[in-house]
């Protein structure tokens, strides 16, 4: 059997999912924003509730979300993602509600407006891209880079005493009483897309039954930051990144 | 044994050869190829189109969303 005969739509076993638009992606070759975006596109899709969900875009490189997903989206302040879809979420409680930030935005700019809205246990779902860095400002140190990592304000690598310790905010939220889901996960093979994309599918679901916010990490990659191919940074990721930020639920009710 | 054949498509104008579809690949079928879309990029591209199974491995990780998978038991 001939490549062309196999390619008739009787025999498609994956396709793009039609939530997400033909726009090209502004994001670096290799980003892991794209992964996560197209995960998002297929769970709504599968979940069918397109016309029904409100996406929060954060700053920062995935600002530009709304223009790949064709869903809602409502664009927030510097790190005031979780205080807007708290806002969007009590005045349109049927809408699936979540918000995509990055760890500047969650973790350092947002971090009040993050640990507050958790703790109020507010029916969101929050997608936090974790990738150590301050990708699209040049890739300076974020709260979230380790010990020892190199970033254009760290030339030789964080010190603890000149810039503390690395946060770990998701095992922070998991100890609020008002979340119900905190889970970490990666998307650099095919296992961890698939997983994430369950992580994610339960986070969503978890809102629309009202039991909290639930938060799902994503350990990702900045090839552009980092300095190196997404192939070595993905190799970069599992060796440092991992120790750090070790992948699995840390809390699920 | 039924025998499973695959076939994928490349989007060669959206991918932006960030060779993670070739690093997937169990099968090592597909490259990127020594020509570049017109933005620049060596897209990616089977080269050894018969080892494909169809796994789709490349198009979950691909981050732009460009390739189109197909399968079939011969």
């Amino acid at each position: 059997m001939t490549t062309n005969e196999i390619i008739n739509p009787a025999n498609l076993v994956y396709a793009k999912t039609k939530v997400m638009n033909d726009t090209p992606m502004h994001y670096c070759p290799g980003c892991s924003h794209g992964v996560v975006h197209k995960i998002i596109g297929e769970i709504i899709d599968d979940m069918g509730v397109q016309e029904n969900t409100i996406g929060i875009a954060p700053v920062g490189c995935a600002v530009f979300a709304y223009k790949y997903l064709d869903i809602d989206w409502q664009q927030a302040a510097h790190g005031r993602a979780p205080a807007l879809a708290t806002a969007v979420k009590r005045l349109l409680p049927d809408r699936l509600v979540f918000t995509y930030q990055g760890d500047g935005d969650l973790a350092a700019i947002g971090t009040a407006e993050t640990i507050h809205a958790c703790n109020r246990g507010e029916n969101i779902a929050i997608i936090f891209i974790n990738n150590g860095i301050y990708g699209m400002t040049g890739g300076q140190m974020a709260p979230t880079t380790l010990h020892g990592m190199k970033s254009s304000t760290s030339p030789n690598g964080r010190t603890v005493p000149l810039n503390g310790h690395p946060l770990d905010i998701t095992k922070l939220l998991a100890m609020l009483d008002g979340t119900c889901y905190v889970t970490r996960q990666a998307v650099h093979n095919v296992a961890g897309v698939r997983k994430t994309k369950k992580a994610i599918r339960k986070a969503f679901e978890n809102s629309m039954l009202g039991k909290g916010t639930s938060i799902v990490e994503v350990v990702s990659t900045c090839s552009s930051g980092w300095k190196l191919t997404p192939e070595a940074s993905n190799d970069w990721m599992v060796e440092n990144m991992f120790p750090a930020y070790p992948l699995g639920d840390l809390k699920d009710l | 044994m039924a025998k499973v054949k695959g076939a994928v498509v490349v989007n060669t104008e959206r991918c932006k050869g960030c060779n993670l579809c070739v690093v997937a690949c169990p099968s090592d079928v597909l490259i990127l190829n020594k020509e570049a879309n017109s933005k620049g990029y060596n897209f990616s591209m089977m080269e050894n189109p018969d080892d494909c199974v169809g796994c789709a491995a490349c198009a979950y990780v691909c981050p732009d969303a460009c390739i189109t998978v197909y399968k079939v038991r011969v």
